[in-house]
């Protein structure tokens, strides 16, 4: 009797050398997708600047809606900026504010990527500099930041 | 030293499983697992994993070679100089872009399983063969020749100034680990990516070619140089070392100053 090479899926003799392993492993979880691209600094900052640049659109369309209300009326732009002043919406500004000081700093480096003649050889260099310099400034502000919002004044 | 001898004899004529017991000193069991699609049987590719007894010098492609020889003949892989210039063997090994034939076993972590898969972006035809076409395609747009007007009756010379310009870009084998490791291209695949954008830029530069404003126009598109977002996958995953996105910055440059 012949059989194609792709009549079967061939049974690896090499799985019932390590049955517990294996079973734990392969026998669950289906997984059909891929792995996930194991980039460098550069795919995880364009991650990165990926999700700050839209969390910081969502951020501002809030934020023109809002101060448009002070065209309605003072009291209402008063009422709702009052309703930000709770600890959760504190939390939020400092994300705001990690959010948007990486995507200034990363978007500085990427303009000298794009015109620096040497920008791309030390394109990882830069990352880490925009980390550094990120962290010294979220260092500033969030201490700060969260005396305000959870010290009550 | 005798028991070696033996084994060494014996090896071929046992089963794959006692083979696995024991190998040449220094060598060890791996795991590799392997996302598999056989299109008649399967509706999704899935992973299936492999013991393979390997050295530490021994590359990837010599663990599928022992898997497709020793255990599973249905394994499908593409591979013709197993040595790092055809171009045909790329995949993606442990997460990243990488030749087979040119990633050592002990470059990785043994201790863990391998995982190893097609290339991601281009249509999945195999095991870990993809559909190569819409890579030659763009290929093809950007036009790879030298297009030079006169007709010499002696080489074109070249200054040595001249040839570096471009010396970088005339090192790619066309094996798509860079286009392949785009996020861009995975979600857009229109974009001519960076392997067709190289081997324009290798005639963009090249002081002998007439051509270069008709590749800039082409690649002065939507789905052209502009679409690189910089995430470097493409420098990082080449296996002759291309600084692929430096590459692709100057062909960007070029084109806004309208000449190479």
């Amino acid at each position: 009797m012949s059989l194609k090479s792709t009549d079967l899926p061939a049974p690896a003799p090499a799985r019932k050398l390590r049955p517990t392993r294996t079973a734990g492993r392969f026998s669950l979880p289906k997984r059909p997708a891929g792995t996930v691209y194991r980039g460098g600094e550069g795919m995880w900052s364009w991650v990165l600047h990926r999700i700050t640049g839209v969390a910081i659109y969502f951020f501002l369309l809030v934020h023109i809606l809002d101060t448009a209300l002070v065209r309605v009326s003072p009291e209402a732009y008063n009422a709702v900026i009052n309703t930000y002043k709770n600890p959760i919406m504190g939390l939020g500004e400092l994300g705001l504010v990690a959010a948007i000081g990486f995507h200034a700093l990363n978007g500085i480096r990427i303009i000298l990527i794009d015109f620096w003649s040497v920008g791309t050889r030390n394109q990882r260099l830069m990352f880490w500099i925009v980390i550094a310099l990120w962290a010294v400034l979220m260092l500033g502000f969030a201490p700060r930041h969260l005396m305000h919002v959870f010290g009550g004044e | 030293m005798s028991t070696l001898i033996v084994d060494a004899v014996e090896a071929p004529t046992q089963s794959s499983i006692s083979d696995l017991e024991a190998g040449p000193p220094g060598s060890f069991v791996v795991t590799l697992i392997i996302r598999r699609f056989i299109p008649e049987i399967d509706e999704e590719p899935r992973w299936q994993d492999f013991d393979v007894r390997v050295l530490p010098t021994d590359r990837i492609l010599d663990a599928l070679h022992k898997i497709k020889w020793e255990q599973d003949g249905s394994l499908t892989f593409r591979r013709s100089c197993a040595h790092g210039i055809c171009g045909s063997d790329a995949m993606r090994i442990n997460g990243r872009n990488r030749l087979a034939c040119k990633t050592l076993i002990k470059d990785l972590d043994p201790t863990q399983p391998i995982y190893v898969e097609a290339i991601k972006g281009l249509p999945l035809e195999k095991d870990l063969i993809v559909d190569m076409e819409p890579f030659f395609e763009s290929y093809r747009q950007i036009q790879p020749f030298l297009q030079a007007s006169g007709n010499p009756v002696r080489e074109r010379t070249q200054s040595v100034a001249a040839r570096e310009r471009f010396d970088d870009t005339t090192k790619c084998i066309l094996c798509a680990a860079c286009t392949s490791s785009c996020p861009v291209f995975w979600t857009d695949g229109q974009y001519f990516g960076p392997a067709a954008i190289v081997n324009a830029h290798r005639f963009i530069f090249d002081d002998r070619d007439e051509a270069a404003k008709v590749r800039l126009d082409i690649l002065n598109d939507k789905e052209g140089v502009w679409r690189c977002r910089t995430t470097f996958n493409c420098s990082e995953a080449c296996p002759r070392g291309i600084e692929v996105t430096k590459a692709i910055q100057e062909v960007k440059q070029a084109v806004l100053r309208g000449h190479a």
